[in-house]
C-alpha cells in the first residue's frame, strides 16, 4: 500500500516511465551522433579515398566482376548448398537409424569433416581424388569440384541442424501417418522432413551465407577465367592496379548475394508462421 | 471372423514398468466400446497396442482378423484399415485441411488426386466443416482440427476407429461438436474403441463400457450395469471421483 503510495505522489517528484525512455533515448542518439563525429573529423579521407575509393579502378571491373565472376560465385554456393543438403539429409536420416553401424559411419563423417578446414577438403578434392581415380573424373569440372568440396564440409553442419529439426517435430506427426498406414520411410519424406526443414530455415540461411564467403577458396583448384569467383576476380584486379578499391565492389557484391537472400528467409519465416 | 479386435492375455512394460498386466478383450464388429480408468491405468497403451504403436511384451492380438502381433503381418496394410484419432489431434501443420485427408490416399492407396478431393470433401461435409478444405490446422479451433482428423482418418475407409480421449484436450464448448460426429459414426456401425472420460458419451453411445485399474480390467459389461451399478469397489470409487470432483473428501470418510 504505502509504496504504491510513494510511487504517485512521493514527496521528491520522480520522472514518469515515459519521460525516463524518452531521455534515455536521446542519450543513445547522443552518443552515436558523437562517435560519428570523432571518426568522420579524425579520419584521413583522402587517403581513404585514394586508396579504396577510385571511381576508374571500380569502373574498370565491370561487367567482369558480374559476368563471370558473380554468376561463379552463384554456381558454387548452389552446387555446395544442394549437394550438402542431400548429404546433410542422408548423414541426418542414418544418425537418427537404429542401425548402429549407419548411426556410426554418420558420427564418424560428421565429426570427422567438421575439424577438417575447407582448404584441406577442396585440396583433397582437387588433388586427392585425381590421383588416387585417375580414369574417373569429377563430373562438372571446377564447378563438380566445388559442389563436392565445400558440400561435404556443410553436409556435416547441416546433418547436426536437419537432425535437430526432425527431433523438434512432435511426435505425434509421424504416429498419425503411420497409423494412416504410410512406411516409415514415406511418412519421413512428406510429413516430418517437410516440417524438419521449416524449423531449420534460420540456421540454414547461415549455411548459404558461408559457403557463399568459402566459395572465394576455389583458387586452390586453379581456375580459368571463365570460372573466376568474385574473390580471385578481384584480388587479381587489386594485384594489376596496386589499389584497393576492388575489395570495396568485391564487399558490395556479396551484399547484393546475401541482403536479398536474408528477405527470402524471411518471407519465408512468415509464411511458415502462418501455417503453424 | 466377425471379432474386430481379439486380444489374448496382454501384457506391456516400459523397462522395469509393467503398465499392462494381462489384458483379454473382445470387440466384435460393429460394437462401440469405451474404455474408462484413471490416469496412468494403460488405456492409452492398450489402444496403441492394438495398431501396434507399441509392441506388447507379450500376448497375441488379432485386429480385423489378423494377427498383428506376427512379427510378419503386413502392417502398413493393417494400418490402412485401422483409424486412430489422437488427443492432440495430430493434423499435418504444413498442409492444408484438404491436404491432410488427401496425402495418404494418394501415396498410400494410390488414389488419383480428383478421386482423393471428392473423398475428402465427403468426409469433411460428414463432420460439417466443408467450408475449411482451404485452411491451414493451425488457423482452427481446437474442436475443428479434431472433426479433420476424424475426418482424415474416415476418408481411408477404415473398418475399425480407434480413439484416444479425444475431447481431453478442448475447451468445454468445443467437446460437444466432436462427440456428435463420434455419435453419428457409431449410429452407422462403426466399430470403434473408445478410452474417454466422457461418462455421459460411454452412457449413451457405448455397447459396453470397460473399468481398468492399475493394467487390468477390473469390470466390464453393459454401460448400465458398470456405470449405473458397479460390482467392484475401485470402479466405485472411480466413478464417484469422476461424476462428483467437488465431494472427493466426503466419498472418501465414508
Ligand atoms: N513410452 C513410454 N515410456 C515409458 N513409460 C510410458 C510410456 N508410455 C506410457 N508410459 C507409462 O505407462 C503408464 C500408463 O500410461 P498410459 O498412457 O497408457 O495411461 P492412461 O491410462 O492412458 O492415462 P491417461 O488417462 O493419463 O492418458 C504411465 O505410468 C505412463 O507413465
Ligand atoms: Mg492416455
Amino acid at each position: 500500500m504505502t509504496t504504491v503510495d510513494d510511487a504517485a505522489a512521493g514527496p521528491k517528484r520522480r520522472l514518469t516511465r515515459r519521460q525516463r525512455t524518452r531521455i534515455i533515448r536521446l542519450v543513445q542518439y547522443a552518443v552515436f551522433v558523437a562517435v560519428l563525429a570523432v571518426v568522420a573529423f579524425t579520419a584521413d579521407w583522402h587517403t581513404v579515398q585514394q586508396g579504396f575509393f577510385r571511381p576508374d579502378v571500380a569502373r574498370s571491373m565491370f561487367p567482369g566482376v558480374l559476368v563471370p565472376a558473380l554468376l561463379n560465385t552463384l554456381a558454387f554456393t548452389l552446387g555446395a548448398f544442394v549437394f550438402g543438403l542431400v548429404l546433410g539429409t542422408v548423414l541426418a536420416l542414418m544418425r537418427l537409424s537404429e542401425v548402429r553401424a549407419y548411426r556410426w559411419v554418420a558420427t564418424g563423417y560428421i565429426e570427422l569433416f567438421r575439424g577438417l578446414p575447407v582448404l584441406v577438403v577442396l585440396f583433397l578434392v582437387g588433388y586427392g581424388i585425381p590421383n588416387a581415380f585417375p580414369d574417373r573424373e569429377i563430373p562438372g569440372g571446377v564447378y563438380g569440384q566445388m559442389a563436392l568440396g565445400l558440400g561435404m564440409t556443410a553436409a556435416a553442419y547441416m546433418a547436426e541442424t536437419i537432425r535437430a529439426g526432425i527431433l523438434a517435430v512432435p511426435k505425434g506427426q509421424l504416429e498419425a501417418a503411420r497409423t494412416l498406414g504410410m512406411p516409415y520411410g514415406r511418412a519421413m519424406v512428406s510429413i516430418v522432413i517437410p516440417q524438419a526443414f521449416r524449423i531449420v530455415i534460420p540456421p540454414m540461411t547461415n549455411q548459404i551465407i558461408t559457403l557463399t564467403k568459402d566459395t572465394s577458396l576455389a583458387y586452390v583448384l586453379g581456375v580459368t577465367a571463365a570460372n573466376v569467383e568474385i574473390t580471385k576476380f578481384s584480388s587479381d584486379v587489386l594485384n594489376a592496379r596496386v589499389n584497393a578499391t576492388p575489395l570495396i565492389v568485391a564487399a558490395l557484391v556479396y551484399l547484393v548475394i546475401t541482403l536479398p537472400l536474408s528477405q527470402v528467409v524471411r518471407r519465408m519465416e512468415l509464411r511458415a508462421a502462418r501455417a503453424r | 471372423m466377425s471379432d474386430a479386435v481379439v486380444i489374448e492375455d496382454l501384457h506391456k512394460s516400459f523397462g522395469p514398468l509393467e503398465v499392462l498386466t494381462g489384458i483379454d478383450l473382445t470387440v466384435t464388429s460393429g460394437e462401440v466400446v469405451c474404455v474408462i480408468g484413471p490416469s496412468g491405468s494403460g488405456k492409452s497403451t492398450l489402444l496403441r497396442c492394438v495398431n501396434l504403436l507399441e509392441s506388447p511384451t507379450r500376448g497375441r492380438i488379432h485386429t480385423l482378423g489378423v494377427e498383428i502381433t506376427d512379427p510378419d503381418c503386413e502392417l502398413d496394410a493393417l494400418r490402412r484399415r485401422i483409424g486412430m484419432v489422437f488427443q492432440q489431434f495430430n493434423l499435418f501443420g504444413h498442409l492444408t485441411v484438404l491436404d491432410n485427408l488427401t496425402i495418404a490416399q494418394r501415396r498410400v492407396l494410390r488414389r488419383t488426386r480428383a478421386e482423393a478431393e471428392r473423398i475428402a470433401r465427403e468426409n469433411l461435409d460428414r463432420v460439417g466443416l466443408g467450408d475449411k478444405a482451404g485452411a491451414y490446422p493451425a488457423h482452427l479451433s481446437g474442436g475443428q482440427q479434431q472433426r479433420v482428423a476424424i475426418a482424415r482418418s474416415l476418408s481411408m475407409g477404415p473398418e475399425l476407429m480407434l480413439f484416444d480421449e479425444p475431447t481431453s484436450a478442448l475447451d468445454p464448448e468445443l467437446v460437444g461438436d466432436v462427440l456428435t460426429v463420434m455419435r453419428d459414426l457409431a449410429t452407422e456401425g462403426m466399430t470403434m474403441l473408445v478410452v474417454t472420460h466422457e461418462m455421459a458419451f460411454a452412457r449413451d453411445v457405448a455397447d459396453r463400457v470397460v473399468f481398468m485399474d492399475g493394467g487390468v480390467i477390473v469390470e466390464q459389461g453393459a454401460p448400465a450395469a458398470v456405470l449405473g451399478d458397479p460390482t467392484e469397489e475401485r470402479t466405485r470409487t472411480f466413478l464417484r471421483r469422476v461424476l462428483d470432483p467437488t465431494h472427493l473428501s466426503d466419498a472418501e470418510l465414508d
